[in-house]
């Protein structure tokens, strides 16, 4: 028996005739009979949105971009949005309705560029009933204002549709109200804090440049006065948010890096105050202002969001809205949360089942590649039980529900205790910058102490002075600034590498990682190409083209997968074809008979079958071939997996049975943990084992079946084609196509606590320096006003310089390419 | 020297101009899309009848 384990990279391609492209969409056209005018289209779907712009204008959707379109080869199904009829479900998705005029907003996942902008923001001109439309381009919502009187939200949803933007709809969204895309606030607080900064060291020059000589009284009263009303917005206002975290902190027993700075900015206040009202000095106000305006600047670097990416998704993303449920006044749609046991739910082609039930009619074929990352289609009897989250191929079902949408197999992993947890919070309790902020505080009290005992021996006098230009100096804006400037630098440069972090925490997780987990069906190989293995008998020409004349008629998935891959051949004369339900096909070409199913089915031995496990069996007078669906790698995997094995441990979770293993285990090695057919709470526990034996784990994977590892993981990756895609809630969102340069990510990751060390040493170095001058009672405002921006300036050049350097020789790109 | 009263006060005026124009900016949502208004300034106002 041929051995079924060459690794199969290339991807069986569509042949195409000619080398024409759509005018809608760019796809190539496999015939050029579907035209209008003189424009040639892919499909009707394209051909039908040309018509409608053409009919009403809007052709310049065409000069804007060239092929702007997205493709409709996919096609609408009529009553896809009957269930925006249903009052309730409309209603959670106004934004503001008065009964006629009404806005509503929707993401639309397919707006990509010029074109669809000025094809969005035209829709009054395909539908009266609209008034105004205006999309957000940096975050793909669209505002719509229109008026029910003269149509409906349905309508308007529908028309989306048909010109291939179709919205994104879902119970989340609709559940909680939009998150702010960014920290209005702190921008906010930073604009009054660089106003007030910029003005208060204007009026500060003529201190510093006088200090010997002094200057005019009246000047000296109008300056000083003057900084302490500027220093009132940036005390009370712009720093508040230091005071609330630290103060957060001390109630929860816990001394934050935030509880210094907080101590440092109330006593610069307070003795600023005192000189300034006391006619002894000019105070610290520059200084203060400047550290508020800097670390607020630090936070906003590091605070970098991702408009368009969710990384808090959990299944209720996945679900529909609402589904059609058959009742005795007739079919009728309901809310997901409505659903109740015993309710009987119709389901179409490609819809997900909502609820764990019970099928009733309909030819059930379910791909649960999503649950459990088994990536072929299961069939199901009547009676027997469907479960959440599985997604129907095929024709319409009837199924009956047995257990309430929260309670199902699917849902019930999100009961689990891994996802009571808070991972941005443990993350931040274990962050460098948090460890070292409690000996900070500790350290500098003491040496507090230590100078009020000093002086009190040598001059009483100076005690006040020299404690509080301590507690000044001492500072660590240098230090939080040093961590906030790195990783936002750090994380700037992963997101032009198609890398993108929920939070800054995360790179310090990833710089840690000691182990990687890989799930297999989406992940390491492509979700969707399929290759086919041929093993025993070899196929001549003639033969596939009747192969292919008989699974082309046939429904099943195995069938269609099949003739695809045999790609586009000539139809050979059958005399009889007949299929036989759940078994296989039977057709006879003159002399030669065909047989194609499951190994029973074509005769095969038993034995022999258990050991090939293949997907088909195919007979061809007394000659079989088994054909085994391959999983393809995505490009560059095993190189990639190659380098990785040098420095972490690896291992394969796969949902699927183990076919694969032998393909595995010549990219993997043998060193790596191999596990098959594991269920979505199996690779949680994996995660776990792994974790409690002391490492730090990498989860990456596709789908909801992951969702528990990811979770669960210190870093849980999810892989995306399109980053805009729905993900899983996650740590972080690769880009599959830059899987490749997930080693190189890696070190970038771990060369950050280097990084972030050294400039904590360098801030150090200046905090003791500080403090030098401070214990001695020698510090002037002057040079706390030198000494402060100018370690501040060079822990951010040295900070983002050297991460970038580090990130340019691991061959790392240091912009977005366009 | 009394000019210089005068003068401070009239900097703080245009540079809390400028502070209120920023904050105005940012509480109007001018930075929730920054890609949006450099396309849509490219688009004619004409519909153009193509038939």
């Amino acid at each position: 028996m041929p051995a079924v384990s060459e690794i199969a990279v290339n991807v069986s391609k569509r042949q195409t005739l000619t080398e024409i492209v759509c005018y809608h969409c760019g796809l190539p056209c496999i015939t050029n009979s579907i035209t209008s005018e003189d424009k040639v289209f892919c499909c009707e779907g394209c051909k039908l949105v040309y018509e409608i712009l053409n009919e009403n204008g809007l052709c310049n959707y065409y000069n804007l971009q060239s092929h702007p379109g997205l493709s409709q080869i996919k096609g609408l199904r009529n009553d896809k949005f009957a269930y925006l009829d249903n009052e309730d479900i409309a209603n959670q998705l106004y934004q503001f309705t008065d009964g006629d005029r009404s806005i509503v907003t929707f993401y639309i996942p397919g707006v990509h560029c010029s074109s669809c902008m000025w094809l969005l923001e035209h829709l009054r001109k395909l539908n009266n009933g609209v008034s105004e439309s205006r999309l957000n381009f940096s975050t793909k919502e669209v505002t719509i204002y229109f008026s029910r009187k003269t149509t409906t939200i349905r309508k308007i949803t529908e028309l989306l549709a048909t010109i291939g933007y179709e919205p994104y709809i879902s119970l989340k969204e609709s559940d909680q109200k939009k998150t702010k895309s960014y920290n209005k606030q702190r921008i906010l607080k930073l604009g009054v804090a660089g106003f007030c900064f910029g003005n208060i060291m204007m009026m500060s020059f003529p201190e510093y440049l006088s200090h010997k000589t002094g200057i005019d009284e009246q000047y000296a009263h109008l300056f000083r006065y003057l900084n302490l009303a500027l220093a009132l917005p940036v005390f009370f206002y712009s720093a508040s948010e230091f005071f609330v975290t630290a103060w957060k902190g001390i109630r929860q027993k816990t001394l934050n890096i935030d509880a210094p700075i907080a101590l440092a900015i109330i006593i610069t206040f307070i003795r600023s105050i005192v000189e300034i009202t006391g006619n002894t000095g000019a105070g610290y106000l520059d200084s203060m202002s400047g550290i508020v305006f800097f670390m607020l600047v630090g936070r906003i670097v590091q605070e970098r969001t991702y408009k368009s990416l969710s990384f808090t998704r959990d299944y209720k993303s996945y679900f529909p809205l609402a589904v059609n449920v058959v009742s005795a006044e007739g079919v009728t749609s309901k809310k997901l949360q409505d659903l109740k046991e015993k309710d009987v739910v119709q389901l179409h082609n490609d819809e997900i089942i909502p609820a764990d039930s019970v099928l009733i009619k309909g030819n059930a074929c379910i791909d649960y590649s999503f649950v459990t990352g088994e990536s072929e289609p299961m069939k199901v009897a009547i009676g027997e039980v469907v479960y959440a989250g599985g997604k129907q191929k095929g024709e319409q079902l009837t199924i009956q529900i047995v257990k309430p949408v929260a309670g199902s197999y699917l849902t019930s992993l999100w009961n689990h205790y891994a996802f009571s947890k808070n991972k941005a919070e443990k993350n931040d309790r274990e962050s460098a910058v948090h460890v070292l902020s409690k000996y900070f505080t500790f350290i500098l009290f003491g040496l507090a102490l230590i100078t009020a005992a000093y002086w009190y021996y040598v001059d009483p006098s100076k005690i006040i002075n020299s404690v509080s230009a301590m507690l000044i100096v001492a500072c660590p804006c240098a230090l939080l600034l040093s961590a906030t400037f790195t990783n936002g630098n750090i994380m700037r440069i992963l997101s032009d590498n198609g890398l993108y972090l929920r939070d800054p925490s995360v790179i310090e997780q990833l710089g840690k990682i000691n182990e990687i987990i890989f799930d297999k069906t989406g992940t390491i190989t492509t979700g969707s190409s399929e290759n086919f293995v041929c093993s025993g008998h070899q196929l001549s020409d003639w033969e596939k083209d009747l192969l292919y004349t008989v699974v082309s008629s046939s429904k099943h998935p195995n069938s269609k997968s099949l003739a695809r891959w045999l790609g586009d051949r000539t139809p050979v004369r059958l005399s009889a074809w007949k299929e036989t339900e759940g078994k296989g096909l039977d057709a006879l070409a003159e002399t030669t008979r065909i047989l194609v199913g499951s190994a029973a089915y074509v005769g095969m031995p038993k034995e022999k079958a258990k050991e090939e496990k293949a997907t088909t069996y195919v007979r061809i007078n007394d000659k079989v071939s088994s054909f085994h669906l391959q999983s393809v790698f995505r490009d560059d995997v095993p190189q990639m997996i190659g380098s990785l094995g040098q420095r972490y441990q690896l291992s394969v979770l796969s949902g699927d049975n183990d076919k694969q293993r032998s393909l595995l285990e010549k990219t993997f090695g043998d060193k790596s943990g191999l596990l098959f057919e594991q269920k979505p709470l199996d690779k949680l526990k994996y995660v776990e084992t792994q974790q409690s034996s002391g490492n730090h784990v990498m989860m990456i994977g596709d789908g909801l079946n992951d969702a528990g590892a990811l979770q669960q993981s210190n870093v849980g990756v999810t892989l995306a084609d399109d980053i805009n895609n729905f993900t899983p809630s996650c740590d972080a969102i690769l880009d599959a196509k830059k899987l490749s340069s997930l080693p190189s990510i890696l070190k970038v990751a771990r060369s950050a606590r280097l990084v972030i060390r050294t400039s904590f040493a360098i801030s150090i170095v200046y905090n003791v320096i500080g403090l030098f001058f401070a214990m001695q009672g020698l510090l002037k405002p002057v040079s706390a006003a030198i000494l402060m921006p100018c370690s501040t300036l060079s822990i951010v050049i040295i900070t983002s310089g050297a991460s970038s350097l580090i990130a340019w020789r691991s061959g790392l790109r240091l912009r977005a390419s366009e | 020297m009394s000019a210089f009263f005068v003068l401070v006060g009239v900097s703080i005026l245009v540079a809390g101009g400028f502070l209120f124009a920023f904050l105005w900016s940012v509480k109007s949502d001018q930075y929730e899309d920054r890609d949006g208004a450099a396309m849509r300034m490219l688009f004619d106002d004409e519909i153009q009848k193509t038939k």
